[in-house]
């Protein structure tokens, strides 16, 4: 188990248990009673320390080393599922993967950013920072469900499109600009979930959707905490303060219309029962696919219209003159 | 010991006492230091005579060059609002009313409408002296409107950028505005209305990686810093220096981003010829 800065509490106690649990099978003393005891005292600190979550502590959570990836999800709720790869025009993209299969009965393109689980696996996912071919797969994906009239499910969870010189070359930002025109005027429905980190245009480039749904522990925003804190206070060491800022976490998100709800996950984390997780998360998918099956392609396309077109904050200049004379 | 001695530390001009070399006379250009009055550069559409630097220029430059005189400013009255309540070193408050003193602007995109070789167009301007040109809730606001207003009008779109990307300050406000943009241009184009993106130096982030790359025809001028990442964060992330000319328009000319480069005295010629040759009804008021 690996535990983060503010887990550390619980170390102990895990610890604790973990050597009753020892003797207890050495010496055949009967334990049962101190271990339910310790077992209590372990789900009250737990529950106490996730109620109160900082910005930043979520940020810790959503890069979790043991928190399950989109790879993962889709083998625990996908039947006869089949990996797609390439973008036709250049390459297969590793850090974003995707398919097609049957999620409850339905067939559907899903797919995700994926990072990797160990440090081989991370190189090779890119830590999960797509280049312009991922977004084009993703799109070649999409296209392929709006002819068969499938739905599309987004499972978001990228630090960021990948800054590099090969990602400029072949257009970055012509294949997140390209996605964005076009999934705001696919056919089928698109139901986006941010399962891990949502930054910035490279989470957006596979995010725009009729219905947008975040993890408990999970974070969207224009930047991460440490780039905004790089820029704006320009020092890697204000990331916590970064963090509150952007008011990443996902009860702002719901707060300012941007998502439709919040998935619960279980206490400690996806990390702690990522079974639990996936079961949670197909049965949401399955609720909303069958809801937005029913719905007309026109009807979607300018439920989403409006559902963006909304969005944003701002004054009127008359209204200002009053207040601020 | 030195044979002069400072008696104070530090400089001690006060800064309303700094005196600036004087403002609308003389140009250094950035890009050679070649000395230009002011009315010399203007006359030269702010190109230096020199080396052909396109200098930055804002909204209003671009609307007196490619108008046929008078032109109307549209959704002028949308003001910026910190609804996250941002505080960094400054507070986004702060921020917004140094830049309503300092620069005149009221955000960092102006719209206008008025004819360009008598046919009409609609023209979003990004001026990037407001906070980095940075796109938030209005830049996103006034394109949607914007959008919406050329749609009913059968008028056609121009967007000018000329930005550092989302405005930070607006968290995912500004990030949604990306979705938002693309949205309202998806829209724009099943309507039938053409729209020509123009960008400028610089147009990086954000604004990128929405309106500015989704043009059915994009263009820039010359030299202009174009990309998704800033040239400092793929230089940090890569751990290598950059080839002379990335990202620059020649650069996407070559890659395949854009449709050409035009000079800016020819700018007013060439949006002339677009709009002639994707004909909208032509309006002679």
């Amino acid at each position: 188990m690996v535990f983060l800065d503010f887990e550390k509490p619980l170390e102990k106690l895990y610890e604790q248990l973990e050597k009753i649990k020892q003797v207890e099978e050495e010496g055949a003393v009967d334990m049962s009673e101190t271990i339910k005891e310790l077992e209590k005292k372990i789900t009250k600190e737990k529950k106490e320390i996730y109620a109160n979550l900082t910005g930043w502590q979520r940020v810790q959570l959503s890069r979790h080393p043991e928190r399950p990836y989109t790879l993962y999800y889709i083998e625990q709720i996908c039947k006869n599922f089949i990996e797609l790869h390439g973008d036709r025009y250049y390459a297969d993209d590793k850090a974003i993967v995707g398919g097609i299969g049957q999620i409850a009965g339905q067939t559907c393109i899903i797919m995700g950013h994926q990072k990797g689980v160990n440090t081989k696996m991370r190189q090779y996912r890119n830590f999960g920072m797509a280049n312009p071919e991922g977004y084009r797969k993703a799109l070649r994906l999409m296209k392929l469900a709006e002819r068969f009239g499938y739905p599309v499910v987004c499972l978001i969870d990228t630090p960021g499109a990948y800054p590099g010189i090969e990602a400029e070359e072949r257009g970055q930002a012509e294949a997140i600009a390209k996605n964005l025109f076009e999934m705001a005027g696919l056919k089928v429905p698109i139901v986006c979930y941010v399962i891990g980190e949502g930054a910035s245009g490279g989470a957006l480039g596979i995010g725009l959707g009729d219905r947008v749904f975040m993890m408990e522990n999970t974070w969207y925003s224009v930047i991460s905490p440490e780039s905004c804190s790089s820029i704006l206070w320009r020092s890697w060491d204000h990331k916590e303060e970064a963090a509150e800022a952007l008011k990443l976490t996902p009860d702002h998100m719901l707060e300012f219309g941007m998502i439709e709800e919040i998935l619960k996950e279980p206490l400690g984390g996806a990390n702690t029962d990522p079974e639990k997780m996936a079961r949670i998360l197909k049965s949401h998918i399955k609720a909303q696919l069958s809801e937005l099956m029913e719905i007309a392609s026109d009807d979607l396309i300018s439920g989403r219209l409006e559902r963006y077109g909304k969005i944003g904050e701002y004054n009127f200049f008359e209204s200002l003159e009053k207040v601020d004379p | 010991m030195g044979w002069f001695k400072r008696l104070k530390d530090g400089i001690q001009t006060a800064t309303k006492n700094k005196k600036e070399a004087p403002d609308g006379l003389w140009n250094k250009c950035k890009s050679c230091a070649e000395m230009t009055t002011m009315k010399e550069l203007r006359e030269n559409f702010f190109i230096c005579p020199k080396c052909d630097y396109h200098s930055r220029i804002g909204s209003n430059d671009y609307f007196e060059m490619i108008f046929d005189g008078k032109y109307t400013e549209l959704f002028d009255n949308l003001l910026a609002k910190d609804m996250l309540k941002f505080s960094d070193l400054k507070s986004y408050e702060d921020r917004l009313s140094v830049a309503y003193k300092k620069f005149g602007e009221i955000d960092a995109m102006k719209v206008a409408e008025g004819k360009v070789g008598r046919k009409p167009l609609v023209i979003a301007a990004m001026d990037f002296s407001f906070i980095g040109g940075s796109m938030g809730s209005v830049v996103g606001e006034k394109i949607a409107r914007a959008c919406d207003y050329c749609i009913e009008n059968k008028i056609p779109l121009m967007i000018i950028s000329k930005s550092g990307g989302a405005r930070m300050m607006e968290a995912a406000y500004s990030l949604m505005q990306m979705a938002k943009t693309s949205a309202k241009l998806a829209a724009l184009a099943r309507a039938g209305v053409p729209y020509f993106s123009f960008m400028t130096d610089p147009t990086t982030g954000g604004v990128t990686a929405s309106y500015a790359m989704l043009g059915d025809i994009n263009f820039s001028e010359p030299g202009a810093l174009i990309g998704f990442a800033g040239p400092r964060v793929i230089k940090e992330t890569i751990k290598r220096d950059l080839p002379e000319g990335f990202q620059r328009s020649e650069f996407l000319l070559d890659h395949g981003f854009l449709d050409f480069i035009v000079h800016r005295s020819n700018l007013k010629e060439r949006i002339d010829e677009m709009l002639t040759l994707f004909k909208m009804e032509e309006k002679v008021s």
